[in-house]
């Protein structure tokens, strides 16, 4: 009882060191994240030009009506999402099926994890030159092995074609983040009690009745988060298609949009405009996916 | 008699299904990878058949990355650039994951969900007001300039994985400290520090290869040749001929710059994975 006082003292000196260990931390993101953006909001109603950015001036919306009215925008939206969509669910799919061969107890697991953690850490510049080289319309390891298969009759210009780039860019990018997909799921998969399973081996209940009745209810949570993860990260995609179909307008997605016309085309307003758009797109969505799951991350940690 | 024998049977076919569900697995993960190797160990003109395996090997292309191009030069830049901004990052977050994890104070959640919504950022948002930063410090072409703008991408990565293990170790360490009045700048460099060594390492390895393969800003921040780091080396390599890339180097340059992240993974996959899944299971 008489240790009150004392504590409540020193509960407030921690409080108060609590801050000042924060302050580095808060002080950098303050200058590199919060600053640049606000910046990059400023500039989306400016007529910045990436020469001089000092001469420019107020411009109101224009940049953001123009945006709104330009089809290649609009394109990049659309291509944005649907990318998103086809590449996330492939991902968990995929990433569900690969977690339940790894929980699976039998000889040579460790290799098996070793060989689905490769591609997680070929970095994303690597894998897209080397899905482009695999992918290349004459010299291609992919389609001669779909023409030896005979499932094509001619070979295809995969990251040239307007309708086969995108599926070449999913392909790729499934590659590249299906294993971070399927730790996280394997890492859920190893929470489930045991005890079920057993008692369902015992009723002599099928496999695939267990998975859904018990197994994907009880790891929801936890692919719930790995979903928007991995939807959120899509949604900011760059390099996989800046690299794999360049600056060509039928796979542009909303970053590569944004970067053209800030980089390529010196147009820093407009540019930040349509980043500031990729921004609020991206905060909306957070928004709602929260909602509809339900899931809050803080919560999650407690 | 004939039932047991149909059982077993069935259970042979599922463990046939099963291998060979591994072994697709398997072949999809690692043939890319694979590819990649034996096309960087093709010369010229073999380069354009699809042989398996390289009928003579050829070290070419790996000779004509270091001798004819300044990729040993990138491969510096991003070794300078990834150690640097992981040894601020870790220094800076150390400290901030102490007073997220250990301290209850009002405005933390708010701070914490502040710091996850950070690492969702999508980076594009912020390019041309980093662009405008770091002309106005001087920094552009630099690598101070990269470093500080890959403190957005590491920071609140490292700040949330710490915090999610300082959350974890028990609270009676502290209390004794407490006790015997030690300040919490001891608490953490003579009790957590220590304890939290293994999950430091793991931190900075992961923040070590979002650094290494960071591309966007790199791409937009650094202008000369000399000055790239791997990944934009990588993706503006050109050859002699305008009109075809120069797949072998692209491929040689490719495994070199693979080859120690995969070494870095096969040795410490265990602690990679529980920093991962630190990450966003358990955030």
């Amino acid at each position: 009882m008489e240790n009150k006082p004392p504590l409540s003292t020193l509960a407030k000196q921690q409080v108060v060191s609590a801050w000042i260990f924060l302050i580095p931390m808060l002080l950098v993101l303050a200058s590199v994240a919060a600053w640049p953006l606000l910046r990059t909001i400023y500039f989306s109603f400016t007529d910045a030009n990436l020469d001089d950015l000092t001469s420019a001036h107020w411009v109101g919306l224009t940049n953001f009506i123009y945006l709104l009215s330009d089809p290649d925008w609009w394109h990049a939206v659309w291509n944005t999402l649907v990318f998103t969509f086809l590449s996330v669910s492939i991902e968990t799919v995929l990433g569900l099926l690969i977690a339940l061969t790894l929980n699976a107890h039998m000889p040579g697991r460790g290799l098996l994890r070793t060989a689905v953690m490769i591609p997680w850490a070929v970095p994303t510049i690597v894998s897209a030159q080397m899905w482009g080289w695999m992918f290349h319309d004459l010299y291609g390891v992919v389609n001669d092995i779909l023409l030896k298969l005979h499932l094509i009759h001619e070979a295809k210009a995969w990251t040239a074609d307007p309708h086969l780039a995108l599926i070449a860019i999913v392909i790729a990018d499934v590659w590249k983040t299906t294993p971070f997909m399927s730790l996280l799921i394997l890492a859920s998969l190893q929470l489930l009690p045991q005890e079920c399973y057993e008692s369902a081996k015992v009723d002599g209940i099928h496999p695939l009745k267990v998975f859904f009745r018990v197994t994907l209810p009880l790891i929801k949570p936890g692919l719930m988060i790995a979903v928007i993860f991995r939807c959120l990260d899509a949604m900011r995609i760059f390099d996989l298609i800046y690299i794999l179909s360049s600056n060509s307008r039928d796979t542009m997605s909303m970053s590569v949009y944004a970067r053209q016309q800030l980089v390529d085309f010196q147009d820093v307003g407009y540019g930040s405009a349509a980043s500031t758009m990729l921004f609020l797109t991206i905060a909306l969505f957070t928004v709602i996916l929260m909602t509809v799951c339900r899931v809050t991350p803080g919560k999650e940690a407690a | 008699m004939a039932t047991s024998r149909k059982f077993s049977l069935s259970k042979l076919c599922m463990s046939a299904m099963f291998y060979l569900v591994v072994a697709a697995i398997v072949l999809y993960t690692v043939f890319p990878f694979y590819w990649a190797v034996v096309s960087s160990l093709k010369s010229d003109s073999a380069l354009f058949t699809t042989d398996l395996w390289p009928k003579r090997v050829s070290l070419n292309n790996y000779r004509s990355i270091f001798l004819e191009q300044p990729f040993g030069h990138n491969i510096l830049n991003s070794v300078i650039v990834a150690v640097v901004t992981v040894s601020i990052g870790l220094f800076v977050s150390v400290t901030a994951s102490y007073a997220l994890g250990r301290i209850e104070f009002r405005g933390r959640t708010t701070l914490l969900m502040f710091i996850l919504s950070a690492s969702m950022f999508p980076q594009v948002a912020v390019l041309s007001g980093m662009f405008e930063l770091i002309h106005a410090l001087g920094l552009y072409n630099r690598h101070f300039g990269l470093i500080l703008s890959y403190m957005i991408i590491v920071l609140p990565f490292t700040v949330w994985v710490l915090t999610t293990f300082m959350r974890a170790l028990p609270k009676e360490l502290e209390e004794a400290a407490i006790m015997d009045g030690a300040t919490p700048w001891v608490i953490i460099t003579r009790i957590f520090l220590p304890l939290l060594t293994p999950v430091l390492f793991t931190t900075g390895i992961l923040a070590f290869i979002a650094a290494w393969n960071e591309f966007l800003f790199a791409l937009t921040f650094t202008l000369t040749d000399n000055m790239r780091t791997v990944p934009v080396a990588i993706a503006l390599m050109t050859g002699n001929s305008q009109f075809e890339l120069p797949w072998g180097n692209i491929m040689a340059a490719s495994v070199v710059v693979t080859l120690p992240l995969i070494g870095l993974v096969l040795m410490f996959q265990k602690y990679i994975i529980s920093g991962l899944t630190a990450g966003a299971v358990k955030g």
